[in-house]
């Protein structure tokens, strides 16, 4: 029993926990794309950037309170500055897209021609987080760090193995569900909700039946907005906030949302929970879980490593480009690429 | 129109050539991308030196020398070569002080230095791969071998009798070649490396490789990367596992970035940088901080004393031209001659002027063997109450 114990707690803390976090942050990533995509019809390169946006004026905002002296006790004083970084993104998505998209949208422009559009604009919001906060790390994060300590876990249990549980990890996930589900209510339940799907599923028949394009756009934006804005705080409060990675952040994001089916939100959390898992799980070594799980004579001795993990990132393609093959639509049925 | 352009290209001659007495050396370093960070302390340092030299009025009849800076990335060779040969032809640069890192510094050199017939001073490239690279003799580091740096670490490591060590690298020539070299170094004095994951920058989430690294275990993880990225990632996700908490940082994990984020919880690592207890070295730190950068930050040093050989080396040699004053750095960088520390470039010019010989120690004590790169002086540095102190240097 101990050693089953023991066995589990390793897989918990370097795999499960990890991946849960990850999946959530990459989840709320592709929800945001996978918007765009359904509602916008192209695929918006300037994601990464726009969370960069995001959790840059919750940053900021992160400090004035801080200077204010003000904070939420153990929780992260981000999540109080977190809803005005969400309003500017919306402000700064919205003001994008009078300057840029519309015009796009006006001339009934190609998706792909959108999709260069959107590299454009990447750039510019590259450049403009760098120009205003700086090319460097920041840690923004001042709640309690941790809930359970791996060293005080290892006292408490009388385990050989440490669990470690942040803050971050719980804030995450939660507000991951918390987001979702008001998401899909909105989407299910409400009238914007409703007009918005329509105009997904036909441009034309939506708008016989009268609905207001520009304000369906309206309403996306600001659902980015605040999807882009929570992703980035999530993960730049479990990590940390560097423009370039959320640069990078890119390419997981999309893999998620086309995995799962572009343009499908349930796709988009199926997809980032696979991409997560799937990057921490194929490439972990099971040499420690074993050791705890297989009786004395059979347990092993090399790392039982599927494959190094300089192939986790082939890992996840792998199965992008089996999922491509077989179901080219995505797992979960969104619209053909 | 033929008209009026032929006329600015006429007059865009003649103003060039009013400027003739202008020397261009090319500052190129990875301003954007993995080590964009690190960067600007080092543009500062070189710029801090084609300062002083110009204050002085020395170089040559006191002609003036025009630091022209270029992005070399650090992970795209592409941007890299396209930046140095722009420098090369549009801006005819007469040397370069870079690139960054070693995989940019190899392409540049292979592509763009060598065709051209540039001198090229790396302040910050420590593969080892550079050392056998065929050069024409253009090539020069001021920061020493990652062979060298893999031998100073399995002996700092044996020597606090660490016999198990897991190990993981930046997935490039930096880290590949270092890791390598600490590898072969570790285990033929008796050490054991348990495991050694590559891991790649820029990635969002390192739990995969942080649990293999726990899964084979050892007692100590030396962490090859960089600072500002993967490196840092692995040293996070560690922690918060509770993987390990003794660490050592070879040279790309020095910066303000490790102690700022993690505090006491370094308490127990060790690491190393290029740095020396030179003299030199002081003066430098002071002098920096009067124009307003960090002195400390990596490859600095190693930056102000390789924009300083280029400029030593074309007085030397009484010319700018690659081809004549590339067998003159070394020259100027080694004995016999006057010892020439940060601050006294002025000093030094006019003793070359004078027919005298010069001996460069500047702020990183250079001093170039074998192929024309650093002999490599290394301080050993450990944290207590999460900020950095010196063990030794070696």
């Amino acid at each position: 029993m101990h050693d089953f114990l023991n066995g589990l707690v390793v897989l918990l803390n370097y795999v499960i926990i990890p991946a849960t976090t990850y999946g959530s942050q990459l989840a709320l990533g592709a929800l945001g794309v996978t918007l765009v995509y359904g509602i916008l019809r192209f695929s918006n390169f300037a994601h990464g950037d726009t969370m960069a946006f995001g959790t840059m004026v919750t940053i900021l905002f992160t400090w004035l309170f801080q200077s204010w002296g003000i904070s939420l006790g153990p929780l992260p004083t981000a999540l109080l500055a977190m809803p005005i970084g969400i309003v500017v993104t919306a402000l700064f998505l919205l003001g994008t897209d009078r300057l840029v998209y519309r015009f796009y949208r006006k001339q009934k422009a190609a998706p792909v021609i959108l999709v260069i559009v959107s590299m454009g604009v990447m750039f510019i919001m590259n450049g403009l987080v760098r120009f205003i906060i700086g090319t460097g790390e920041q840690n923004f994060d001042d709640g309690t760090r941790v809930i359970i300590n791996p060293f005080a876990f290892k006292d408490a249990t009388g385990l050989d193995q440490g669990l470690a549980l942040r803050t971050t990890q719980v804030i995450t996930v939660v507000t991951a569900v918390v987001v979702v589900a008001a998401l899909f209510w909105f989407l299910n339940r409400t009238r914007s909700g409703k007009s918005m799907r329509a105009f997904s599923d036909n441009e034309d028949l939506a708008l016989l039946s009268g609905i207001n394009p520009e304000r369906v756009v309206t309403i996306t934006w600001i659902l980015v907005a605040i999807l882009t804005t929570v992703a980035g705080v999530l993960y730049g409060l479990d990590k940390s906030f560097k423009p370039f990675t959320y640069f990078q952040l890119l390419l997981p994001i999309f893999a998620s949302a086309v995995v799962g089916g572009l343009g499908n939100p349930l796709g988009a959390i199926g997809g980032g929970f696979l991409v997560a898992y799937s990057e921490v799980a194929v490439t972990y070594a099971f040499k420690l879980v074993l050791k705890y799980w297989l009786p004395a004579g059979l347990q092993p001795s090399g790392l039982v490593q599927l494959m190094g993990t300089d192939y986790k990132y082939a890992v996840s393609f792998a199965i992008l480009i089996i999922v491509l093959l077989f179901k080219p639509t995505g797992l979960f049925k969104g619209k053909s690429v | 129109m033929k008209k009026l352009l032929l006329a600015s290209a006429a007059m865009s001659l003649c103003a060039s050539g009013a400027m003739a007495k202008e020397v261009k050396i090319g500052i190129v370093l990875g301003f954007t991308g993995p080590l964009e960070s690190t960067a600007p302390p080092m543009a500062d340092a070189a710029k801090m030196a084609i300062a002083e030299v110009n204050k002085s009025g020395a170089f040559f009849n006191g002609d003036k020398i025009v630091g022209v800076k270029g992005d070399s990335t650090c992970i795209d060779s592409t941007a890299a070569v396209a930046t140095a040969e722009r420098l090369v032809t549009a801006d005819h640069i007469s040397g370069i002080m870079g690139a960054m890192c070693s995989g940019a510094t190899g392409s540049i050199l292979q592509n763009v230095a060598r065709p051209n017939g540039v001198v090229m001073i790396s302040p910050s490239a420590t593969s080892p791969a550079l050392s056998t690279a065929p050069d024409d003799g253009l090539f020069f580091r001021t920061a020493p071998s990652d062979a060298r740096q893999g031998q100073v670490i399995a002996k700092v490591l044996l020597d606090d009798g660490i016999k198990t060590a897991a190990l993981t690298y930046t997935n490039n020539d930096y880290g590949k070649g270092l890791a390598d070299s600490f590898k072969k170094a570790y285990e033929a004095a008796g050490g054991k490396v348990t495991i050694s994951v590559p891991h790649e920058d820029g990635k969002a989430d390192y739990s995969a490789e942080v649990g293999s690294l726990a899964a084979a275990g050892g007692d100590i993880l030396v962490d090859a990367g960089y600072a500002d990225q993967g490196g840092k990632g692995i040293v996070q996700a560690a922690l918060d596992t509770g993987a390990f908490n003794k660490f050592f940082f070879p040279d790309g994990m020095y910066g303000p970035t490790l102690p700022k984020a993690f505090g006491k919880a370094l308490d127990k690592s060790i690491g190393d940088v290029p740095g020396t207890d030179s003299p030199g070295a002081k003066d430098f730190f002071d002098m920096a901080k009067k124009a307003g950068f960090d002195g400390t930050s990596s490859f600095a040093a190693e930056s102000y004393d390789a924009a300083a050989l280029i400029m030593l080396a074309m007085q030397e040699a009484k010319s700018t031209d690659s081809n004549v004053y590339k067998t003159k750095v070394m020259d100027v960088a080694n004995a016999p001659g006057v010892k020439i520390y940060p601050g006294q470039l002025g000093k030094a010019l006019k003793l070359i002027k004078e027919g005298k010989k010069i001996d460069y120690v500047g702020a990183s004590a250079v001093e170039l063997v074998g192929p024309g790169e650093a002999e490599g002086n290394y301080r050993i540095y450990g944290f207590k109450n999460g900020k950095r102190y010196t063990i030794k240097y070696m």
